[in-house]
């Protein structure tokens, strides 16, 4: 069985401690806003009674939800033995980790109380789904360093297999439960379905896999290398199968809505009347993150830049539908009362505004920062960079 | 150059064993109001209040029991300064302790520093 | 001879205010005639606390209710609706298809299978024994999955410093909260401020009482009329009932 060798990236020190400035930069914004809030109170931020989960929320579950998906590149090299993914696995599990990390930080300093992370790390109700989630990360970060342990280090290599099923079945696990966290959720119109669990698995294949075009597009650029055109193709078509379930499953969710007499007022919101949000969801998650990467993907001669091109527009398809779905759903009035109108001093009955201040969107690019951060650094300390074996690939074909 | 550095690092030996005499050592500058007897012994309520409170805490929000001997505001009612009427700032008696331990509670961020009434007017007969 | 005349009128003053006490209006009693729990005991599920409204008794424009709580618990004036915690509210409904109008207080429901409860990943948001669904603050981080949680907007997030508690009611910064059902007056044998509020004014819509006892005056009417809980089809056994919608 050929072996794929890496090789580590390029020197060129003053461009990497640029990246690390600029990286850093990032994260003093982010952690200057962490500061604010936590001194002032939310009150600071844009999110109030009725919006409580905002834009830093939209960041970090996107890089949770992208992080699980990113290892999908290693799970298909080491659950389904194809060999050119078995040469970027190593560079998956790190992506993995850095972007859950990312995800995680922001999702703790957007607490009330992130002073009590020890309280949520010791106390658990385990009918809640949100700490079965906190479970499920924390082995996520073990299970995953495991296997790029078992990955790198050359005697352990014979446990890469076993430790990828692991990190395969805990990662569906982990996305199954990160949707359930707005599945499980009776209240609300835009929640409260089986399917949201299913199709946080393909958003994450999806976002994961786009996330990892742009790094490994990124690290052959800074190396002067260029990805085999064969290996382009593969990958780029397996994003397309992605991004399309992930139309599908849209799609099926919100015909079936129609059906539902009970809730085709927030799907008339969503659809037609939300202003900011069905922008977000037509321009941006549709279009954006769907139908404009599918044609350049397809289009004839698709080029690396078009592929990065179009997994970069999958990113922004993701946060616009991460934002349609979680502040989405909490502007559409809570029907507290079905078929009357309601009004009160707690914004009943009206669709709420939400305007976020800059610190939100400041500590949600610090979580892209962080993961940003600690993959410059490991690329530069480590061995990441796939070198593909040509002959094992000849074989394939 | 030598020699310096260890005369400077004797100094500070000296200076620090001069330090931990009895009577040069700050201590936390205690107003109890009140004398008299705490509801524990005072090396058993100095060592464990923390422990109290907090079974205390659980005892009443989940179970409802609202007994005297343990309770936060009790140990406020006796404790708060006669001057600022509080527990915390200049001279209260948790706050002159927890700065000499530079131990932060997280009490005061919810709980009432200063006495005050009981509100259950209008109550059963 | 007027000796004996004075003490009997002393004794009949007396025993008209006691009974005058106990019984406003035939049937409605707001207090009950039952010892307090005493405060050494724990709350058992003998006793299910819950409350009755009668919408047809509220009006429009009237708030004692909101203000009573907000002065009982410290809330302070809602001078930033969005983010001031609102414990209790009035809503004011308008049946779409027929044009009925009604005004209620909407609060806590205090749910016998209260989804804040089921998603709190401390276990923070809990339900007591006798019903009453309560924060442990102390053991809240703030992440307000609750808030999204609740078919009610019952939960309020604490957005600022406060430092003028209620020692009976502390709350503070990051936290999540809402109606208690005033649990420290409960406890201790008395009524929420809300229904007090309301009684005294004179309106008397909103009752109070343990559930669970078939002779309080709350189990008896829910008993003679019909009463709803709101949205009753998610079936989460409200221990808040509403008449007359």
């Amino acid at each position: 069985m050929a072996s794929a060798s890496y090789v580590e990236t390029q020197s060129r020190p003053a461009a990497f401690w640029g990246l690390l400035a600029a990286g850093g930069l990032f994260m003093l914004a982010a952690f200057a806003a962490f500061l604010h809030f936590e001194h002032s109170g939310h009150a600071v931020t844009g999110m109030d009674n009725q919006i409580v989960w905002g834009i830093p929320h939209v960041f970090a579950v996107f890089l949770i939800v992208a992080a699980s998906g990113v290892l999908n590149v290693a799970s298909i090299g080491s659950v389904f033995g194809k060999p050119i993914y078995k040469a970027r696995a190593p560079l998956s599990g790190l992506l993995a980790l850095a972007m859950m990390a990312g995800g995680l930080a922001v999702l703790a300093a957007d607490l009330g109380r992130p002073d009590r992370l020890i309280v949520a790390m010791t106390h658990f109700n385990f009918k809640s789904i949100f700490a079965l989630n906190m479970m499920f990360y924390s082995g996520f970060f073990a299970i995953v360093a495991a296997y790029l342990v078992t990955m790198m280090d050359r005697s352990l290599n014979g446990y890469s297999k076993i430790v990828g099923f692991l990190a395969f079945f805990w990662r569906l696990a982990l996305t199954t439960a990160t949707g359930s966290i707005f599945g499980f959720l009776i209240a609300r119109t835009a929640y409260g379905s089986a399917l949201m669990a299913p199709m946080f698995i393909i958003y994450s294949f999806a976002y994961g896999l786009a996330a990892f075009l742009i790094v490994q597009g990124s690290m052959y650029a800074w190396n002067g290398l260029t990805l085999d055109a064969r290996i382009l193709a593969r990958m780029k078509n397996l994003l397309a199968v992605f991004v399309g379930a992930a139309l599908y499953f849209t799609a099926v969710m919100h015909l079936t809505s129609l059906y539902f007499a009970k809730q085709t007022d927030y799907e008339r919101f969503l659809l037609l009347d939300g202003g900011t949000y069905t922008a977000a969801f037509w321009l941006g998650q549709v279009v954006v993150g769907g139908i404009l990467p599918l044609a350049l993907i397809f289009a004839p001669g698709a080029t690396q830049t078009r592929v990065i091109a179009a997994s970069v527009l999958v990113v922004l398809g993701g946060l616009a539908q991460m934002f349609v779905t979680i502040v989405g759903g909490q502007a559409f009035p809570l029907e507290i009362f079905p078929g009357y109108a309601v009004s009160s001093t707690f914004q009943d009955g009206i669709v709420n505004s939400y305007s976020p201040v800059l610190g939100e969107f400041a500590l949600g690019f610090g979580g892209i920062a962080l993961a940003f951060l600690i993959t410059v650094v490991a690329v530069r300390v480590l061995r990441f960079l796939p070198q593909d074996d040509f002959a094992a690939l000849k074989a394939e074909d | 150059m030598k020699a310096i550095a260890i005369a400077v690092l004797w100094g500070l030996t000296f200076a620090v064993a001069y330090a931990a005499e009895p009577g040069r050592t700050p201590l936390p500058a205690i107003e109890i109001a009140k004398p008299g007897q705490c509801v524990e012994p005072k090396d058993v309520i100095r060592r464990d209040h923390m422990k109290f409170l907090r079974h205390q805490r659980d005892l009443t929000m989940h179970e409802g029991i609202r007994t005297k001997k343990h309770s936060l505001n009790e140990c406020i009612s006796c404790h708060a300064s006669p001057k600022t009427g509080s527990v915390i700032g200049e001279g209260g008696f948790c706050q002159s302790c927890h700065d000499y331990a530079a131990v932060k509670p997280d009490c005061w961020d919810c709980h009432q520093p200063k006495p005050g009434q009981k509100s259950v007017a209008g109550a059963r007969p | 001879m007027s000796e004996r005349n004075d003490d009997r009128r002393k004794f009949l003053a007396a025993a008209a205010a006691g009974a005058g006490f106990v019984a406003i209006a035939p049937g409605i009693r707001l207090v009950e005639i039952a010892a307090a729990k005493p405060d050494s005991e724990p709350v058992t599920a003998k006793v299910r606390w819950g409350m009755l409204i009668d919408t047809t008794r509220c009006q429009s424009g009237c708030t004692e209710c909101i203000s009573a709580c907000n002065k009982e618990n410290h809330l302070g004036e809602t001078t930033r609706p969005r983010t001031d915690a609102q414990w209790i509210r009035k809503i004011d409904l308008k049946e779409l298809k027929t044009g009925r109008v009604l005004s209620l207080p909407m609060m806590c429901q205090h749910c016998a299978n209260p989804p804040c409860v089921d998603v709190c990943p401390t276990g923070a948001s809990f339900k007591r024994a006798d019903g009453i669904v309560l924060v442990d603050r102390h053991i809240c981080i703030g992440c307000r999955y609750c808030m999204m949680a609740c078919p009610y907007k019952a939960r309020s997030f604490v957005h600022e410093p406060h430092t003028d508690q209620n020692p009976e009611v502390p709350r503070g910064q990051g936290c999540v909260e809402g109606c208690t059902l005033c649990v420290h007056r409960v406890d201790r044998g008395g009524t929420p401020a809300c229904v007090e509020a309301c009684a005294a004014a004179g309106h008397n819509a909103m009752l109070f009482g343990d559930l669970n006892d078939p002779e309080s005056a709350i189990a008896k009417r829910v008993r003679e009329v019909k009463t709803t809980q709101v949205r009753a089809d998610l079936k989460l056994d409200l221990g808040v009932r509403y008449e007359g919608i």
